[in-house]
């Protein structure tokens, strides 16, 4: 517990931005996760920076770039006879075609909130006569628990748990966006979390093949800081992969991990709400488990509907601001949401909407009390 | 009776009933005005202003870490009481109870409302019980209503903060909501923590002794986020909140910040959002400091004459953020 706090003083904060200052460097960086959006947001940081300095958010929030058609598919499930649906609370509250998770549930669908997939396994364990559905949603992070889980059933057979696994990979997703003609980002703050089980080699192809500089950066305000420093001084020219987060991330990450994940998943193409259909940025159950697999039933899912207008998807590449949305603040809030961004806790919009310093779409720029 | 049960008998009105009434609810409230067996008790108040108020609980698990469900059921009545700087009187005790329930569980649940209840100086001087079939509740479920009266010359209310009021808080936040949480099982956090959950009126008496306290509220459900953001609206003033100066544990920081959660939005079952004349903070400081219950108390801001509603964080970084009103919930079933 003591060791959080040591990267917390403001004053090696404050130390850090005098250092950034000093450069009078200018650049646009992604933070791919959607806990360093929040950990941003919490801390006020954005406006702390130099102006030339500018931090977007990337497509780093699992619940956010869950399609609609999963969710759909989610709900569809979740409704079948016999079915428990286990499910991360965030997923509750995003919106699908015509339902979300939580009205389905207030209309008479047995869906329960779960802290950890381990959890469904003892709900199978307690209600054998019932199907019970892990809602897979998460990114490297969520996928190992998830297929140990799927382990961990088998070896005590326990028969009756099942997966829906919407989960993705982060980096075909950064291949793909840094890939996009109009993508304008001088580097990457790479998650702490993910690159702890995939190891910074998963990111070796980012400075190599698309000269694009990268930190891999640890959660706290300093470790924040640090990678905007580094990445301030490597430039596109001597563009590298460096590690900030050395006290946790490997070069090879966590095998163990990775061995647990490829024996019962394997990757497939995905498609990333907003964006498009990323090649072998998903992961499908293995034939192996297929028994277990629930995302090959057959189930009726609603007509797609044409975008709500939501602009999620351009958030989610660093195209615009949550703020250029025109929905956000006004008809999407967190209680009232029209897109994952808003529901998500590490959703961008979200984060922006919960530590923003302004009162709302109609006063933006009024609120602007920074206290340096 | 070990290793009985709750039946449905037990509701039934009939002998059952009398027996659970006469063995074990009864004596778990002895000494108290209820077991009088009139349809309705008919209580002597002291000359004042009536305050009244209820409250259910539903909480899950019924026992966790410094509490339970029923002295939960007693503190939250009393300190809504408190909390219009009333002195609690006398509380109503209605019971649902799910087919099932060990009658010892319901054996501790009413040991520990009465113990609550005398660390409040209220009585419990009427109650209801019902039993429900298997399934269809949890375990019990309790509401309670409180009777108190305001003293002469006292004006506490939620409508009453001026601009230069000092915010004070009687110390850390979330620890009941976190306690719930861990003692929920679904995680392996091996923390000491216990709830907060305790009885507000003695030091609301102490901080109305000694300073000009204008406003209270008790930052339950919704955390502190939500006691500032109704008090600021109801005020029709602006807050500002010195974000590192609001008492928090490290356990409850750390754990939060595994799971994603503000602590400012998690709830408190213990704690109270005094604003107080800016001249008169400094003495009720000391008299809550000098109450057990507010040995870690702070002023954690002030409020404003900004625009009502509105309030502002500033935080470690020296930026400020506004505070939104928590949507939904972020934890069920914790109160």
């Amino acid at each position: 517990m003591r060791y959080i706090d040591e990267f917390r003083v403001p004053a090696a904060a404050r130390e850090l931005l005098r250092e950034i200052d000093a450069l009078d460097a200018h650049g646009t960086f992604m933070e791919v996760c959607g806990t360093h959006t929040m950990a941003i947001s919490r801390a006020g940081l954005r406006p702390l920076l130099a102006p030339g300095i500018d931090l977007i958010s990337g497509p780093g929030c699992p619940v956010c770039v869950t399609a609609d058609a999963d969710i759909d598919r989610a709900i569809a499930v979740a409704r079948k006879p016999g079915v428990i649906l286990t499910t991360f609370g965030d997923m509750m509250k995003v919106p699908g075609t015509e339902d979300s998770l939580a009205s389905a549930s207030a209309s008479g669908a047995r869906v329960r909130v779960v802290y950890s997939p381990l959890e469904s396994l003892a709900i199978a364990a307690e209600e054998p006569g019932s199907q019970v559905v892990f809602l897979g949603v998460g990114f490297e992070t969520t996928a190992p628990a998830v297929a140990g889980t799927m382990l961990e059933a088998r070896r005590q057979g326990i028969d009756n748990l099942r997966v829906l696994s919407f989960h993705k990979l982060v980096p075909p997703a950064l291949r793909a966006l840094v890939g996009l003609d109009d993508f304008d980002v001088d580097g990457f703050i790479l998650p702490g979390h993910v690159s702890v089980i995939i190891g910074s080699d998963a990111y070796a192809f980012l400075p190599v093949e698309f000269s694009m500089p990268c930190v891999v950066t640890g959660f706290e305000v300093t470790d924040i800081l640090q990678a905007i420093l580094r990445l301030l001084k490597m430039g596109a020219s001597e563009a590298s992969l460096e590690v900030e987060y050395a006290r946790a991330v490997r070069p090879e990450g966590n095998p163990r991990a990775l061995e647990v994940m490829s024996q019962v998943f394997e990757s497939c193409d995905a498609q990333w709400r907003g964006l498009f259909t990323i090649p072998g940025s998903g992961l499908a159950i293995r034939e192996e488990f297929a028994a277990m697999d629930a995302g090959t039933w057959e189930v009726e899912l609603p007509e797609p509907t044409r975008s709500k207008g939501c602009r999620c998807g351009e958030i989610l590449c660093g195209r615009i601001k949550p703020m250029d949305c025109p929905f956000f603040g006004g008809r999407c809030t967190p209680d009232n949401p029209v897109g994952p961004c808003m529901v998500s806790s590490e959703g961008t919009c979200a984060s922006y909407y919960l530590y923003s310093e302004s009162d709302g779409p109609d006063e933006r720029g009024e609120g602007a009390d920074i206290g340096r | 009776m070990a290793g009985d049960v709750v039946t449905m008998a037990h509701g039934g009105g009939g002998t059952r009933m009398q027996d659970l009434l006469r063995d074990m609810i009864f004596p778990a409230l002895g000494g108290q005005t209820l077991d009088a067996a009139e349809d309705a008790a008919i209580l002597e108040l002291p000359p004042g202003t009536l305050a009244f108020t209820t409250d259910s609980f539903v909480v899950k698990p019924l026992f966790f870490s410094g509490g339970d469900i029923g002295k939960l059921a007693v503190c939250g009545t009393v300190n809504d009481l408190a909390m219009v700087g009333a002195r609690p009187l006398y509380l109503t005790l209605g019971l649902i109870l799910e087919e099932g329930l060990p009658l010892d569980d319901l054996e501790r649940v009413l040991a520990s409302v009465a113990g609550a209840a005398r660390d409040a100086s209220v009585k419990v001087v009427a109650g209801d019980t019902k039993v429900v079939e298997r399934g269809k509740a949890d375990g019990v479920y309790i509401n309670t209503a409180g009777v108190g009266v305001i003293p002469a010359g006292v004006e506490v209310s939620i409508t009453r903060v001026t601009p230069g009021d000092a915010l004070l808080i009687n110390g850390y936040i979330g620890d009941h909501g976190i306690a719930v949480l861990k003692d929920r099982g679904d995680f392996a956090f091996d923390v000491a923590l216990d709830s907060d959950c305790a009885p507000l009126a003695g030091l609301v008496s102490d901080m109305l002794g000694a300073g000009r306290v204008h406003a209270l509220r008790d930052p339950t459900r919704g955390g502190l986020a939500a006691a500032l953001k109704e008090m600021s609206s109801c005020s029709a003033v602006s807050l500002e909140v010195d974000e590192p100066a609001v008492p928090l544990r490290e356990e409850v920081r750390a754990i939060c910040e595994v799971l994603g959660l503000d602590p400012l939005y998690v709830a408190n079952e213990g704690k109270l959002l005094a604003a107080v004349a800016p001249e008169d903070a400094a003495a009720v400081l000391e008299a809550m400091k000098a109450h057990l219950l507010g040995r870690n108390a702070a002023v954690i801001g002030a409020a404003g004459a900004g625009k009502p509603g509105r309030v502002s964080l500033t935080g470690e970084m020296g930026s400020s953020r506004l505070l939104r009103m928590p949507s939904g919930e972020q934890l069920p079933r914790i109160c």
